[in-house]
């Protein structure tokens, strides 16, 4: 994966996400929850734009965020399959964000640093608001997992179905490993003990099983359900329907 | 932006503030004469408090009044909400989610407002839910086109804005600041729905074609939002007594009439009134009325998405029953263990 390729995986990933949060919007289970999603939604778009803008920059072509938000197809996109999963119930989105959250704060930290100025920055702005990401959605796993037994049974069965789809954040790719080397940027593939150390806390606290992970390969990012396609469908509509027109 | 700020009315906003700060400081000596007491309070343009004694009728119509408004807050979301996942692009898709969110926050304010006046949320959630008391008219109204999230913005905002400048005076002191605040925040509403116009009049065939389709769909529901007609009002003249209200129906709505041809002009889009004309001899323009028979048949439940908005906020409603269910379990138990 090239340095463009890695940083439009960080890009995607985040404007998936908002994608997917932003579709809460007036159905969320209590007002204020509302608003947490349609926040945590803007912070994600606010990363998905300055590194889509980068991503730009670095391809060097002339594409601006519109361009690659708007004007890529499915198997252009970057993003793990984890975002782009229907929301499903309140326990799946939960679990979804859990996942991603505990991520990307691990990927900023760490990011802080780099060589890749821009990337560094966009991590130092970010890193804040993926704490709190972590922070909401680890103590509504808790409360879900740990309150009624339905709750309970939805949590669990959230984390059963999102759970065989967190490998490919972790993702070992000989060039961004090579990248890493040279302190250009993190590689994510080493983050996981310190992911699942993180994740295994709050599934115990939440009184739920992790699930056991699969013998299967890891799928690489470029590789997509049949959900983002619905998704980009959606989103690129009205844009793709004015060629060229100014919003 | 473009000559188009609600400055005046926002300076209104930030002098009825100070005026706030002011009548906070003074104080009327409460004696045993109670209704005495609250009328001279509302006399003297101060503030009611939760704390004063105040008319059960007063008490009952802000109870209606705000609820209402916060119930058009949470309903209000779905319209624009629609467009959320097709803005067209990104930059335009952060400004409409941060504005719905607003509108939640609205709505929450204004549900701590009625609650001061001795009602839960869940209660007024209720009755919205069950149709005991309603929302703006004017979300019954289909978003169809992007085109349309500019005309709820310019239209449908300018007209809140309107409103709800004189609220920050309304004498009961948790609703005025209250609107202070939400008026601060829906002049930002108001400027991006009128730049989203701007943009789109000045845009392609299409986009302009797109924009005034909007305008010509949201005009007359927009100045339905002031009510009825003086004459047909049923609450007005108790609430201007009480100070509630500052200005009749008619006055909002011509106020508002008068600003939007302006903006028209800067925005060059037509505003779908033929009639429409300055009259020199008042200093205002003569326009159409909106059809108070539409109006009504809206309010009554027989609007074009009536069925849909409630449907939604039902749903969401139930939906969520097992989350909020947990979640209070989940505090009983911590609070029995901390025992």
């Amino acid at each position: 994966m090239s340095h463009v390729g890695y940083v439009l995986g960080l890009a995607d990933d985040a404007l998936v996400a908002a994608q997917r949060l932003g579709e809460w919007c007036s159905r969320a289970p209590e007002m204020e929850e509302d608003i947490a999603l349609a926040n945590i939604a803007l912070d994600q778009l606010g990363v998905a734009r300055m590194l889509l803008t980068y991503a730009g920059e670095l391809e060097g072509a002339g594409r601006t965020e519109d361009d690659l938000a708007y004007l890529r197809s499915a198997h252009e996109f970057r993003n793990v399959r984890l975002v782009e999963l229907d929301n499903g119930d309140f326990a799946v989105t939960m679990a979804k964000l859990l996942f991603l959250s505990v991520y990307q704060r691990l990927l900023y930290d760490r990011s802080i640093g780099v060589g890749d100025e821009r990337v560094a920055a966009v991590a130092a702005k970010a890193r804040k608001e993926s704490a709190y990401h972590v922070d909401h959605s680890s103590r509504w796993v808790v409360r879900l997992g740990d309150g009624t037994e339905e709750s309970n049974e939805r949590m669990q069965a959230a984390v059963d179905l999102v759970w065989p789809y967190t490998d490919q954040l972790f993702e070992v790719d000989p060039d961004v490993h090579a990248l890493s080397v040279a302190g250009v940027i993190v590689d994510p593939s080493t983050l996981r003990p310190a992911w699942l150390a993180a994740v295994d806390a709050v599934l115990a606290e939440a009184t739920l099983t992790r699930p056991l992970d699969s013998d299967s390969s890891v799928v690489r990012r470029g590789e997509h359900t049949e959900a983002l396609a619905k998704l980009l469908a959606e989103m690129q509509v009205l844009h793709r329907a004015h060629p060229g027109a100014r919003w | 932006m473009y000559g188009n700020d609600f400055a005046p009315l926002l300076e209104q906003v930030d002098s009825a503030e100070r005026d706030l700060q002011q009548a906070a400081g003074r104080d009327v000596a409460a004696g045993a004469d109670l209704q005495g007491y609250f009328d001279t309070i509302v006399a003297a343009d101060q503030k009611i408090e939760p704390r004063d004694w105040m008319p059960e009728a007063y008490r009952k119509t802000l109870i209606r009044q705000i609820a209402q408004h916060a119930h058009s807050e949470i309903i209000g979301m779905q319209p624009e909400g629609n467009w959320i996942s097709r803005a067209p692009s990104l930059k335009r898709k952060a400004i409409l989610l941060a504005k719905v969110q607003d509108e939640a926050g609205h709505g929450l304010y204004l549900y701590a407002a009625a609650e001061t006046l001795g009602i839960s949320r869940d209660e007024l959630v209720e009755m919205l839910i069950d149709g005991r008391q309603k929302y703006s008219s004017i979300f019954n109204y289909p978003t169809l086109t992007w085109a349309d999230v500019g005309a709820i913005g310019w239209l449908v905002d300018g007209a809140a804005i309107v409103n709800q400048v004189p609220l920050c005076r309304c004498s009961y002191g948790p609703y005025a600041r209250a609107m202070i605040r939400v008026c601060k925040e829906e002049s930002f509403h108001q400027r991006q729905g009128f730049e989203i116009l701007h943009t789109l009049s000045h845009g392609t065939p299409e986009q302009k074609a797109m924009a005034q389709d909007a305008v010509d769909r949201w005009w007359y529901p927009s100045l339905a939002m002031f009510g009825p007609p003086d004459g047909d009002s049923t609450h007005s003249e108790r609430s201007m007594a009480w100070k509630i209200k500052r200005f009749t129906n008619d006055e909002l709505r011509q106020r508002f009439v008068d600003m939007c041809v302006q903006q028209a002009g800067i925005l060059d889009l037509r505003i779908p009134d033929p009639d429409l004309r300055w009259d020199e001899a008042r200093g205002q323009h003569d326009y159409t009325q909106p059809d108070y028979d539409e109006l009504m048949r809206v309010i009554k439940g027989d609007g074009p998405c009536n069925q849909e908005r409630m449907e939604h906020r039902r749903r969401a409603h139930s939906d969520g029953a097992w989350v909020r269910a947990a979640a209070r379990t989940y505090a009983e138990k911590r609070a029995k263990n901390a025992v």
